[in-house]
């Protein structure tokens, strides 16, 4: 092999001992820093899957007249798809968007007594978005109603 | 008739491109000067058409034109005039619209600057053009196609819908403009490249010609992307200065490779190394963006970002993705192993460096595009939907970006082909030693105690330090110091910036303190050595909106320091809530405050932090994007006293 050939085969090397470290490291770290969703359905029908105290996410819509404050920073809804329903607790500032009968994504965990404790409530840019996996738990429940997704 | 004027104008533009990219290919295969100037022509007339079509729509956004649809539905008389203004990219028509302006002025840089001498530039130039110029097809095509901004809307309603008001800040008017300039901007070096493999040359010549676009774009880049992070770090509920939401990575991955790009493109030019990687790059970092604009448009992420998008059109964006990603990629397979080799390079070499830079940088290119795409894979594969934030990030990128930061100061330091790694190392004592000083101190003193905080104090002092160091080396003495190249402080100055980037990301994301209490006026709460107490809130009519103000008055130590006015603001047009945070900055730290619903009672609910050295983030973006800056600079200087001297010798030549 002449100097150029073995420049080559290192450098080629290199960058596959590189690439290959990286993806090792991409799918080691994909093993345990991902978030699952649920609907408000697979929580109280497939209550296996989410088993109690493992942070995830859970989305639906808030259902209407379920919202309650009160004078401290407590906050209680319930999240729906319209089949299924879960309370939540969450203490903490609500997003702007955050609405009765709208869609709303909720990051925390499951406790014992099945209430859902939420750490986070995620807020969008837009009044008319809806969360892409709440409109799959919808449609999964069918009670999505294209084009007029806040009516159940 | 100003809609019918602007597509008008649009069809005239597309036009304009295909001269522009069949007299660029044939004339550049015939060496036929006037018809490689008409391609020239024909981008800069792309341009001015393609501007027409924009300010036409701008012209109906700020007369409130609401026979247009698109101005129908995202504005409204009563929007300030910055946001009718800005307004025109807060949507998806627009947005696209403005890319290709921004696609456009960069043909037409082109155009401007390469020679029309019949020289191998002047081919190189036409074929480049001919290259931009079948992006711009495409883009014009699924604008008037799928996206046209100029829709009509009949019979033209008295009112529009109004804009989001969350996109009703000045971020709108900065930030998308910045970005697109940033990733657009990479087609130039895509176009070279491609160029260049299209006339199978075996040189780097393209490489030269290419590289004041690939730092334009990577300036713009860096200044866009801080942009949308203060935007969003300012605005609740986006998640904070920087979220791993698939929308910003969008705008990161392409960061990432053009960072790569533009560190290949110099040893490319100055030694002739990692010619074939360099092509590679280039046509990699225009197809991130390509990437980023088809994750953004097309709405198949999940994302907090996510506004106006419409799946249908991802499918167009995913064509012209997946043609330009693929020819040129089928081209370099079939090119590249003709080039010539560069000059070897010894292992302790800036070579070196730099090919480590390019691997630890493609590699979070890849790991931020796996991490970015996983759900939607695992989605369509087994309906299980996840999302990946920051714990994967902070396991991959992150560590990446630490081995980064440990070699970042040796390069600049190391020599082209055969450096001295005892004598870097020797030169860079100072620099280390300061490191593990801040190192240990942050070790020492700071709490909660986090690994990563104190490699950041550690590492953001080397890298600083270590810029220091080069400058000091470069110089001798304080005389000489502004007296040292372009190149010299703008790699110095870039360094240095990631430095006290890596100050602000840690401070801010590891030690930040907060909190959040009801407060009924009168009543104070605590955060960090701070606190607030609510005097009073009143009622407050702006221009298209009620507020409700807060008064707090912040005090340390009992002694009133400033009042602050966070506000809650209801637009009645859109139907939406806002909450205005107010900061108040020492540049050390930021103390921001959010003032959230009322409760029972009278009370609000009131939200504040105090987030550690977090100014730090946008000035050491700043810092970078100025390095960029100079270095550009110091090209087109340089460039025109060329120019000058040539005419200069040319007058003499003809005097004779």
């Amino acid at each position: 092999m002449n100097p150029r050939k073995q420049r080559r085969l290192a450098f080629a090397i290199t960058l596959l001992l590189a690439g290959g470290g990286a993806a090792g490291l991409a799918v080691f770290a994909l093993q345990d820093n991902v978030l699952f969703f649920y609907s408000p359905t697979d929580v109280t029908d497939h209550p296996e899957k989410v088993p109690a105290g493992r942070t995830f996410r859970i989305g639906g819509l808030v259902q209407t007249g379920s919202v309650k404050r009160d004078t401290g920073l407590e906050v209680h809804f319930v999240v729906t798809d319209g089949k299924n329903a879960v309370p939540v607790n969450y203490s903490g500032v609500l997003p702007d968007l955050f609405r009765e009968g709208q869609g709303v994504v909720a990051l925390g965990t499951l406790a014992s007594n099945r209430v859902f404790t939420a750490s986070e409530i995620l807020a969008k840019h837009d009044e008319k978005y809806m969360p892409p996996e709440v409109v799959d738990a919808l449609k999964r429940s069918g009670r999505w109603n294209e084009g007029n997704p806040g009516a159940l | 008739m100003t809609g019918e004027l602007g597509q008008l104008a649009l069809c005239l533009a597309l036009a304009l491109s295909l001269v522009q990219a069949i007299s660029g290919f044939v004339g550049a295969s015939q060496n036929n000067i006037r018809l490689m100037a008409m391609g020239r022509g024909a981008a800069l007339g792309s341009f001015v058409f393609i501007a027409l079509a924009f300010f036409t729509l701008m012209f109906a956004y700020v007369t409130s034109d609401f026979s247009v649809l698109a101005v129908f539905q995202n504005s409204h008389t009563l929007k300030p005039l910055i946001y009718k203004i800005s307004g025109v990219w807060g949507n998806h028509e627009g947005s696209m619209l403005l890319w290709i302006l921004i696609l456009g002025a960069y043909s037409a840089a082109i155009a401007m600057t390469q020679p029309g001498d019949g020289s191998e530039g002047t081919k190189l130039g036409a074929r480049t053009l001919s290259v931009q110029a079948l992006i711009a097809i495409a883009f014009i095509v699924f604008i008037l196609l799928t996206s046209d901004p100029f829709e009509r809307f009949y019979p033209p309603p008295f009112e529009g819908n109004g804009l989001n008001p969350l996109l009703q800040d000045p971020g709108l008017a900065f930030h998308p403009p910045l970005l697109y300039l940033g990733y657009v901007g990479l087609s130039a070096a895509f176009s070279f490249a491609a160029a260049s493999l299209l006339e199978s040359r075996n040189d780097a010549a393209w490489v030269r010609a290419a590289r004041p676009f690939a730092l334009m774009a990577w300036t713009a880049l860096t200044l866009g992307i801080a942009a949308g992070s203060w935007w969003a770090y300012y605005t609740l509920g986006w998640g904070g200065f920087w979220f791993w939401d698939p929308v910003e990575n969008a705008s990161l991955m392409p960061w990432f490779v053009a960072t790569a790009l533009i560190h290949s493109m110099m040893a490319t030019e100055r030694t002739g190394a990692f010619k074939s990687w360099t092509l590679l790059l280039a046509i990699t970092a225009f197809s991130f963006s390509l990437i980023g604009t088809f994750l953004v448009r097309s709405g198949v992420l999940n994302s907090v970002h996510a506004f106006a998008n419409d799946p249908r059109r991802g499918f167009f964006i995913l064509m012209i993705l997946l043609v330009s990603i693929t020819l040129p990629l089928i081209l370099f397979a079939w090119r590249a192993p003709k080039l010539t080799p560069g000059a070897p390079f010894d292992v302790a070499s800036r070579e070196t460096g730099i090919m480590i830079n390019n691997l630890l940088l493609t590699a979070s290119a890849a790991i931020t595009l796996t991490g970015t795409l996983y759900p939607l894979v695992l989605d369509a594969a087994e309906g299980i939907k996840i999302t990946v934030g920051s714990p994967y990030y902070n396991a991959t990128v992150v560590p990446l970006f630490v081995v980064l930061a440990l070699i970042m100061p040796f390069g600049p330091i190391m020599l082209w082909r055969r450096g001295n790694l005892r004598a870097a190392l020797y030169s860079l004592r100072f620099a280390g030693a300061a490191g593990l000083v801040v190192l240990l101190a942050v070790l020492a003193i700071v709490r909660p105690y986090s690994t990563l905080g104190v490699l950041a104090g550690g590492l953001g002092t080397w890298l600083i330090a270590g810029s220091i160091t080069d400058l000091a080396r470069r110089a001798g003495s304080w005389r000489r110091l502004f007296h040292l190249g372009a190149g010299a402080w703008s790699v110095a100055l870039a360094h240095a910036g990631l430095g006290v980037v890596a100050f602000g990301v840690a401070g801010t994301g590891i030690w930040k303190s907060e909190g959040t209490e009801v407060l009924a006026p009168g009543k104070s709460m605590n955060v960090a050595a701070y606190e607030l107490r609510l005097d009073s809130t009143e009622r407050v009519q702006g221009p298209n909106y009620i507020a409700d103000r807060a008064n707090i008055t912040v005090l340390t130590n009992g002694r009133p320091l400033t009042v602050i006015h966070p506000e809650r603001r209801q637009y009645p047009v859109e139907q939406m809530t806002t909450s205005n945070s107010s900061i108040r900055t020492t540049v050390i730290s930021d103390l921001y405050v959010v003032l959230s619903e009322p409760r029972d009672g009278g009370g609000w609910v009131v939200r504040a932090y105090v987030n550690p050295l977090a100014p730090f983030i946008w000035l050491g973006a700043v810092v970078m994007a100025f390095a960029g800056f100079i270095a550009l600079g110091a090209r087109i200087a340089a460039r025109v006293r060329a120019a000058r001297s040539a005419a200069a010798a040319g007058a003499t030549e003809a005097a004779q």
